[in-house]
This record gives structure tokens, C-alpha cells and sequence, in this order.
């Protein structure tokens, strides 16, 4: 196997604090366990060797990356060291004072979530009501003259209402709008029976999609991406294990992706002992999913394992119990069949669902005792 | 475009990267790695030189001449991808 380049994307998560309660947070599930947080003289270490080993887009998200009263400080650090510098934020504690701060700080873009068109399916979705300020925060990012990434996580229950998503997000001024579909990890697998949606949701919503492209040409650019358990081969994930992403979690995990820590058997480095040229180059867990030598069949013989490197690791554990497996989405996995049995889910009535479990420490709690 | 000023778009930015050995745009989540001809054009896309100095520029610097049809491909191209404006 040829030497792995250098990491190019740093996200740095923060915290996994966050005023909101979305039923699709990719955060883990036991969150609630990891309540430490590193300190700012830590994260201002892993700024400089990040940039230092070749990163240069640095997102800091979180959680809520709001929450940290440091932020201004890494910003301006990062901006400094040469780093395009991305905010991931539910726009809760963006003020003007603050946006203000984060702009002489050196802050080069904010992506600004939201959860629907409408003030109810918003505040429902993140249990919270929020519709009203993040309006208001866009119009902040706006006028300080920031490009803005309006984010929706699109799933079941909203993704009939797209093209109003699409409207409202022209309406605000953005740039750029990112309809991602859910992926069925963390809280949004614990509520994947209410957010799956159907194949004719899907169809119906890229065509949607599709008119507002023709109809806005190139002054909006909107990223819609078909969710993996609609596809037949599975996604390169994280474009290649250890290739270019680097996570570092609130806690000092340094992850090749915001939810490896999931994957047992795999002592990842801790920032705050190992120096991220080591974790990145050396260490036994960014090293032990790279390239292609660790698969088993049918990866292994496969003529596409260089194009999908065998899709997520992750998802392979959540489905088919063995995170060196084949991705189950791929049509040539043995355990294809829980996907295609979640997909025929979709057409049952949603009176029989369970209920939604809102993202919350008591949650956290409950589900990490179980699991 | 060639009696205007090309310069690099506000939406992104142009960087040297060491470790890649390479010009960069960067924007939003995401970076073009530009190979060596596409970094020396853009580069010099500041909004105060017009498309021939540009050209008379790169003929001395690489000692080649004929780069006039080459540097406007590329420019052409380069505003479709909403990279430069005119200035």
C-alpha cells in the first residue's frame, strides 16, 4: 500500500452540547458518557499541527459549536495558520455581537442548519423553537457578508415539503444549499423507522430538485444526494478511510470520521498523549481500514473495492455486526436483505411506528445503559 | 475577456499550499487543486492586469511563446466554473 497523503479536512467537534434535540444527531447515542472537553490550549494544539501535516479547511461544529466561549479564539488561530475556516451551527447563540467577533476573528463561511420550511416542522423536528432565530441568524450572516450553506436534513417527514425548503432558502440569500439526506447512523438509526423515506418520496423529491436547478442556473448551487440505502453500490465513505478527513471529538478522540468511535475493538489516539502526525501516519486506527487489504469477501475479489473501498465501516458493524464486512447497502453483501426489508418498511402505515426519540442527555442516558 | 481585468471571485480563495505543492481555491467545505499552468494564470488574476499582460508575463516567465490561446481556454473555462470575474 502506497503512503497515505495528508489529511486536507479538520473538523473539529467542539462539544456535543447543543440546545437542540434532533431525532437525526449524528452525534453517538451515549454522548451523555463523554461530558468532558478538551481545553482551548488543546484544541489551539490541534489547529497547529493539523495545519502543520497539510489540513486546510477547518470546520468547527459540534453539538452546538456556539456553546463554546472560545470560539473566537480558535476561529482567529485557525484563520491565522491558513485555514479556510467553516462554521457548522444551528445559528442558537450566533448574536450580533458575536457574529461581529467571528468575522474580525478571520471566519470565512457559515453553513446555518435548518430542519424545515415552516416554523412547526422546524421547531417539532429539533423540539425547540428556533425557526424565528435562525431567520433572523441568516439575515445576521447576510449582512456581515458571509457566503452561506443553508443545510436541512432531509428525511421521511420532510422531504415532500423540498421545494419549499429550496424556496425559502433562495428567499434567505444562500449560496449554496445542502439537502442532505439523513444517514442512518447514531440517533437517526434509533429513529430510522419514521425517517426512511419511501422510493417514490425520493424520486419525487430529486426531480423537485431538479426543476429548481434548471430554474436558478448558477446562482445557487444545491447538493442533493441520494440516500445510500436507495443505491446499489455503497458510498467511498469519508472518501477513503484515513485518506482526508480527519475528526477530532470534543473528548480528544482523533477519528477518521465523526462516528468511528462507534467501532469496537479500536483504541484510537487521544490528542491530548498522541500528536496528530503520529495518530494520522501511525496509529493502529486510522491504519486498520486503509487501502483494501483488511476486506474479506466478496470485497476482496471485487473489481469496484478500489471505487467504494467497500463502503462505511460503520454501517457494516450497525448492520451487519462486523465493521470489516462488506457495507450491507452494496447489492453483493450476504446481508443486502436488512436494507431492502428496511426500504419495503417504508410502505407500512406510520400510525404503527414507534416514537420518535428526541436527541437529549436523559435519552443518552437511557440508550447508553441498554447498549 | 481579454480587454478586461480577470480576477479570482469573492466566493473563493487562492492559496499556496505547501504540503501539496499546489495552488488551491477554497470555498465553502471544499478546495480545486489546480495543476501548475492553472495555479501561474491565477495567480496573476488580481484585477489589475489585463488578460494580454497576463499572457506576456507567462511567455517570459516559461520562455515560451503562443500562450495567448491557451491562457483564454483557460480564463473561458475558468469564469464557467465562476472561478474569476472581470474586474
Amino acid at each position: 500500500m502506497s503512503p497515505p497523503g495528508p489529511p486536507l479536512w479538520l473538523l473539529a467537534e467542539l462539544t456535543y452540547r447543543c440546545p437542540l434535540h434532533c431525532v437525526f444527531c449524528f452525534n453517538p447515542v451515549d454522548f451523555a458518557r463523554h461530558s468532558e472537553e478538551l481545553s482551548t490550549d488543546d484544541w489551539l494544539r490541534v489547529l497547529r499541527q493539523a495545519r502543520a501535516l497539510g489540513a486546510v479547511q477547518c470546520g468547527f461544529s459540534g453539538g452546538e459549536p456556539m456553546l463554546r466561549e472560545d470560539l473566537e479564539l480558535l476561529v482567529a488561530e485557525a484563520h491565522g495558520l491558513g485555514f479556510y475556516t467553516n462554521l457548522l451551527t444551528s445559528g442558537v447563540g450566533l448574536t450580533p455581537p458575536r457574529a461581529a467577533a467571528l468575522r474580525r476573528a478571520g471566519l470565512d463561511h457559515i453553513q446555518l442548519s435548518f430542519q424545515d420550511s415552516t416554523p412547526q416542522m422546524n421547531d417539532f423536528l429539533s423540539h425547540t423553537r428556533t425557526f424565528e432565530l435562525k431567520e433572523r441568524v441568516a439575515a445576521l450572516i447576510k449582512d456581515e457578508g458571509w457566503p452561506m450553506v443553508l443545510n436541512v436534513v432531509i428525511h421521511r417527514l420532510n422531504i415532500d415539503h423540498i421545494g419549499r425548503i429550496i424556496e425559502m432558502a433562495v428567499a434567505l440569500g444562500a449560496e449554496y444549499i445542502e439537502l442532505a439526506n439523513a444517514q442512518y447512523y447514531s440517533w437517526a438509526l434509533v429513529n430510522r423507522q419514521q425517517l426512511l423515506p419511501s422510493r417514490d418520496q425520493v424520486r419525487r423529491a430529486e426531480e423537485v430538485t431538479n426543476e429548481w436547478r434548471r430554474k436558478l442556473g448558477d446562482r445557487v448551487r444545491i447538493f442533493f444526494v441520494v440516500p445510500d440505502y436507495f443505491e446499489e453500490r455503497p458510498k467511498k465513505c469519508m472518501n477513503g478511510w484515513g485518506n482526508v478527513f480527519l475528526t477530532v471529538t470534543p473528548d480528544g478522540l482523533a477519528l477518521p470520521c465523526h462516528t468511528a468511535r462507534m467501532l469496537p475493538g479500536i483504541e484510537f489516539p487521544d490528542v491530548r498523549r498522541t500528536g496528530l502526525r503520529e495518530a494520522w501516519y501511525e496509529s493502529d486506527g486510522f491504519n486498520r481500514y486503509r487501502g483494501t487489504a483488511w476486506m474479506k469477501e466478496p470485497c476482496s475479489s471485487c473489481p469496484e473495492k478500489e471505487k467504494d473501498l467497500g463502503g462505511c465501516r460503520c454501517q457494516a458493524l450497525m448492520l451487519a455486526g462486523d465493521a470489516a464486512a462488506a457495507d450491507p447497502v452494496c447489492g453483493k453483501s450476504p446481508r443486502h436483505a436488512v436494507v431492502l426489508e428496511a426500504l419495503a418498511g417504508t410502505a407500512l402505515p406510520q400510525a404503527g411506528f414507534q416514537p420518535l426519540v428526541f436527541r437529549n442527555p436523559k435519552e443518552s442516558q437511557r440508550l447508553a445503559g441498554v447498549a | 475577456m481579454s480587454a478586461a481585468c480577470p480576477a479570482v471571485s469573492r466566493r473563493f480563495r487562492l492559496q499556496w499550499e505547501a504540503v501539496q505543492q499546489s495552488w488551491v481555491l477554497l470555498y465553502p467545505e471544499g478546495m480545486v487543486k489546480l495543476n501548475g499552468p492553472a495555479g501561474e494564470i491565477l495567480r496573476r488574476c488580481d484585477g489589475t492586469r489585463p488578460v494580454e499582460e497576463i499572457v506576456r508575463e507567462l511567455e517570459q516567465a516559461f520562455d515560451t511563446p503562443g500562450l495567448h490561446d491557451d491562457v483564454c481556454a483557460f480564463l473561458e473555462m475558468a469564469a464557467r466554473q465562476q472561478w474569476v470575474e472581470r474586474a
